[in-house]
C-alpha cells in the first residue's frame, strides 16, 4: 500500500513538471508573438521592453528562458507585474491561496457530510415522499446559479435582516485570517461555505442516491442479505462502502477544479480575494506574469488535490493497491 | 424439516402478471440431498429464493406455505427471518466473482456473518473464519483471511463463499449452482467438498443444477422442474434407471454416457422452452414432447406415491 502512495506522489512530481512546461510554452514560444511586448502591458515605452527583454532572458534559448521564469516563481519569488508597476506576483499568491483553500475546503466538508446523509436517506426510503422531497430540493440545489445564490444570501444577511437576531452574528463581507483570529474567520466564511455547498449538495446527493440503488441489486448485496444481515447494515457497510469509490472520484475532480479557481463566483459575490479572483483580474488587465504564476500555482493544487484522492482512493478500494 | 406446499410465485411486469412458479409442492429432509434440474428459466432459482425470503422485487406475489422445522416462513417478519436467514439457513449462489463485497476482505466477511448471528468477540470469530477455511481446503488459512476476494480464483472465492454459508452450521444449505461458473476440474473438488460439508455437518442441503451429471454425483433425492411446475421427482436411482416423465427421458439422453461407445451425436430437445409469458395450456412441456396426444391440452398433476411425474402418458 505505501508503495502504491510513494509511486502515486512520484508521478504527481512528472504531471507538474510537464504542466509547467506546457504553460510556459503557450505563453512564451507562441510563433509570431513577441513575449516581451505582451510582459510590458499595452503602450510599454522602449525602456521598459529592453528591461523586460533583459530580466526575463528573452534573448537567451528556450529552456533558460524557461529555467529563469521558474526561479522568479517558485525560488527567488521576485516576478513582478510590468502592468501594475513593480507588484510583487508571488506574494499576491500566496496571499490568495489559503483565501481560496479555506472557501472550498470548509465547502467540500459540508458538502460531502450533506450529500452522503441526503443520498442514502433517499436510497433507502427509495420511492416514499421523503426521497422524493430530498430530490426535489436537490435539483432545486443544482439550478440555482451561485452568484445569483450568493447575492440573495447577502441581500438576507447583509442588508435585509442584517440587525434582526437571526443574522446580526454575519460579519461584513471580506476574508478574515485564520491566524488573527479563528472566530472571525469562520464567522465570515460560514455564508460562502453553504452557498458554494448547496449546488454540490444537491449534485452529489443524487448521484450517491443513483449508485446506492444500483449497488443494492449487486450479487453481494444478495449475498449480504443471505447472510441475515439488517437491511441498514447491508446498506452502509456494503452498498454505501462500494459506492463511496465513485463518489470519490467526482470528488477529486471537482474538488481539483474549485481550488485551481472555479470558485471564482463565489469568490467575487462574497469579495474574498483568492486565486480565482487573482485570476480573473489578471485575464481582464491580461497580466502575463500573474496569469502565468496563477495558472502554475492553481495546477499545482489540481495535481494535489487529485493525489490527494488517489490516496483516499487506494485506502477505500484494495483493488487499486496492488502495484 | 422443509416442507413447501403449492407455492406460486407470480411477477407483475408491464405484460401483465407472469407466473414463475406454479403450484410447487417439495420437502426436503434431515440430511438429504435433494438436487433440483432444469432449464434456465424453469424457476429453480425464483422458488428457492421464496424459501430464504430473499425475493426483494416488489412486483413479486408469493403464495402457499413453506414450513421451516413446522415454521410457516411466508409472510414471517423481516426481523425472524432474517434471524433464520445465514443461521438456520445458508445459500450459496452461482457466481463467485460477484457474490462476496470487493472492498473487505474474506476473514472480515466471514466474521460479519458469524458476529450478526452470535455474541462472540471480533478475535474469536476470526479464529472460527480460519477453521472454517481450513475445512473448506483453503491453503494457508490464517493467512487467508486477510485476502481480497479479488486476490482469489474463482474455485478459491467459491469455497470462501461456501466456509461463509457454513459459518453458523446452518440445517439447510441452499446451493444454486455453485459449480456452472468454475472450470471443471474445480468443479468436482467443490463438489467433493459440499458431499464432505454435508456429511460432517449433517446439514440437508438443496442443490440446483442444470447439469444432470452433477445430479447423478451428489443427490440422493431428485427434482425435476420445467416452466415453473415439477414434472418429475423421485430418489436418485428411480430417476436414472426408470424415468417416467419425457422431459426427463430427454435430459438424461443429453447427457454423455460415462461407458459403452459414444454416441455419433447427443441427442438434444427440440425446441425451446416457453417463456412465461406464452406458456401453453395444459401441459407446458407438450409442444416439444414425442409422446404427446389428446389429453395433453390439459394440465396434468402430479402423482404421489414416491417416484411422481406430472404426464398424462405415466397418469392417465
Ligand atoms: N424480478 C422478476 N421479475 C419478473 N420475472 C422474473 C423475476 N425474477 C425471475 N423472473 C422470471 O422467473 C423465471 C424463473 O427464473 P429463475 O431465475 O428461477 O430460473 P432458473 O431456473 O434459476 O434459471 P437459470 O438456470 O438460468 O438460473 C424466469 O423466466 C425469469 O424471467
Ligand atoms: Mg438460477
Amino acid at each position: 500500500m505505501f508503495l502504491a502512495i510513494a509511486q502515486r506522489l512520484g508521478q504527481m512530481l512528472f504531471v507538474m513538471l510537464g504542466i509547467s512546461i506546457t504553460v510556459f510554452l503557450i505563453f512564451f514560444a507562441t510563433p509570431g508573438a513577441d513575449p516581451s511586448a505582451r510582459i510590458a502591458g499595452r503602450n510599454a515605452s522602449p525602456e521598459v521592453l529592453e528591461a523586460v527583454r533583459k530580466s526575463f532572458g528573452f534573448d537567451q534559448p528556450f529552456y533558460v528562458q524557461y529555467l529563469i521564469m521558474m526561479k522568479k516563481i517558485f525560488i527567488s519569488g521576485d516576478l513582478t507585474s510590468f502592468v501594475n508597476r513593480g507588484w510583487k506576483v508571488v506574494p499576491a499568491i500566496l496571499d490568495a491561496i489559503p483565501v481560496t483553500l479555506s472557501l472550498v475546503i470548509g465547502a467540500a466538508v459540508l458538502w460531502v457530510i450533506f450529500a452522503i446523509i441526503i443520498g442514502t436517506v433517499a436510497a433507502a426510503t427509495r420511492g416514499s415522499w421523503l426521497d422524493k422531497a430530498l430530490m426535489i430540493m436537490g435539483l432545486i440545489g443544482i439550478s440555482m446559479p451561485v452568484y445569483w445564490l450568493g447575492e440573495v444570501m447577502n441581500l438576507i444577511t447583509q442588508s435585509r435582516f442584517k440587525d434582526t437576531w437571526m443574522f446580526s452574528w454575519v460579519p461584513p463581507l471580506g476574508y478574515k485570517n485564520f491566524s488573527d483570529s479563528p472566530k472571525a474567520w469562520f464567522l465570515t466564511l460560514i455564508i460562502p461555505w453553504i452557498t458554494l455547498a448547496i449546488l454540490y449538495i444537491g449534485l452529489y446527493a443524487r448521484v450517491l442516491r443513483a449508485n446506492l440503488i444500483e449497488a443494492m441489486q449487486e450479487d453481494y448485496v444478495r449475498t449480504a442479505r443471505a447472510k441475515g444481515l439488517s437491511e441498514t447494515r447491508i446498506l452502509l457497510r456494503h452498498a454505501l462502502r462500494t459506492s463511496l469509490i465513485s463518489f470519490i472520484t467526482l470528488f477529486g475532480l471537482d474538488f481539483g477544479a474549485l481550488v485551481g479557481g472555479a470558485a471564482l463566483l463565489t469568490e467575487v459575490v462574497f469579495d474574498l480575494h483568492g486565486v480565482g479572483k487573482l485570476t480573473y483580474e489578471a485575464l481582464l488587465t491580461l497580466d502575463l506574469p500573474v496569469i502565468m504564476a496563477t495558472v502554475l500555482y492553481a495546477s499545482i493544487f489540481v495535481v494535489l488535490a487529485n493525489a490527494l484522492v488517489d490516496v483516499i482512493y487506494i485506502f477505500l478500494d484494495p483493488r487499486v493497491r496492488t502495484v | 424439516m422443509l416442507e413447501v406446499r403449492d407455492l406460486k410465485v407470480s411477477f407483475r411486469t408491464e405484460q401483465g402478471l407472469v407466473q414463475a412458479i406454479d403450484g410447487v409442492s417439495f420437502s426436503v429432509a434431515e440430511g438429504e440431498i435433494l438436487g433440483v434440474v432444469g432449464e434456465s428459466g424453469s424457476g429453480k432459482t425464483v422458488s428457492l429464493l421464496a424459501v430464504m425470503g430473499l425475493i426483494t422485487d416488489p412486483n413479486a406475489l408469493i403464495e402457499g406455505s413453506i414450513k421451516y422445522k413446522g415454521r410457516e416462513l411466508v409472510g414471517l417478519n423481516a426481523k425472524e427471518m432474517r434471524q433464520l436467514r445465514g443461521r438456520e439457513i445458508a445459500m450459496i449462489f452461482q457466481d463467485p466473482m460477484t457474490a462476496l463485497t470487493p472492498v473487505y476482505t474474506i476473514g472480515w466477511q466471514i466474521a460479519e456473518q458469524i458476529r450478526a448471528h452470535n455474541k462472540i468477540s471480533a478475535k474469536a470469530a476470526e479464529l472460527r473464519a480460519i477453521e472454517l477455511l481450513a475445512e473448506v481446503n483453503i491453503p494457508n488459512p490464517a493467512e487467508a483471511i486477510h485476502r481480497y476476494p479479488h486476490q482469489l480464483s474463482g474455485g478459491m472465492r467459491q469455497r470462501a463463499v461456501i466456509a461463509m454459508a457454513l459459518s453458523c452450521n446452518p440445517s439447510l444449505l441452499v446451493a444454486d449452482e455453485p459449480t456452472t461458473a468454475l472450470d471443471v476440474t474445480v468443479q468436482a473438488q467443490i463438489l467433493d467438498l459440499v458431499r464432505k460439508l454435508q456429511r460432517n455437518h449433517k446439514s440437508a442441503v438443496v442443490f440446483i443444477t442444470h447439469d444432470m451429471g452433477v445430479i447423478a454425483e451428489i443427490a440422493s433425492r431428485v427434482m425435476v422442474m420445467y416452466a415453473g411446475r415439477i414434472v418429475e421427482r423421485g430418489s436418485q436411482s428411480q430417476l436414472f434407471s426408470s424415468p417416467l416423465h419425457p422431459y426427463t427421458k430427454a435430459l438424461l439422453d443429453s447427457i454423455p454416457p460415462l461407458e459403452g461407445p459414444k454416441p455419433h451425436r447427443l441427442k438434444s430437445i427440440p425446441g425451446a422452452p416457453p417463456t412465461l409469458l406464452n406458456r401453453p395450456a395444459g401441459c407446458a412441456f407438450a409442444p416439444r414432447c414425442v409422446n404427446r396426444f389428446e389429453a395433453c391440452i390439459n394440465t396434468p398433476a402430479l402423482t404421489a406415491n414416491g417416484h411422481d411425474a406430472a404426464c398424462f402418458r405415466v397418469n392417465p
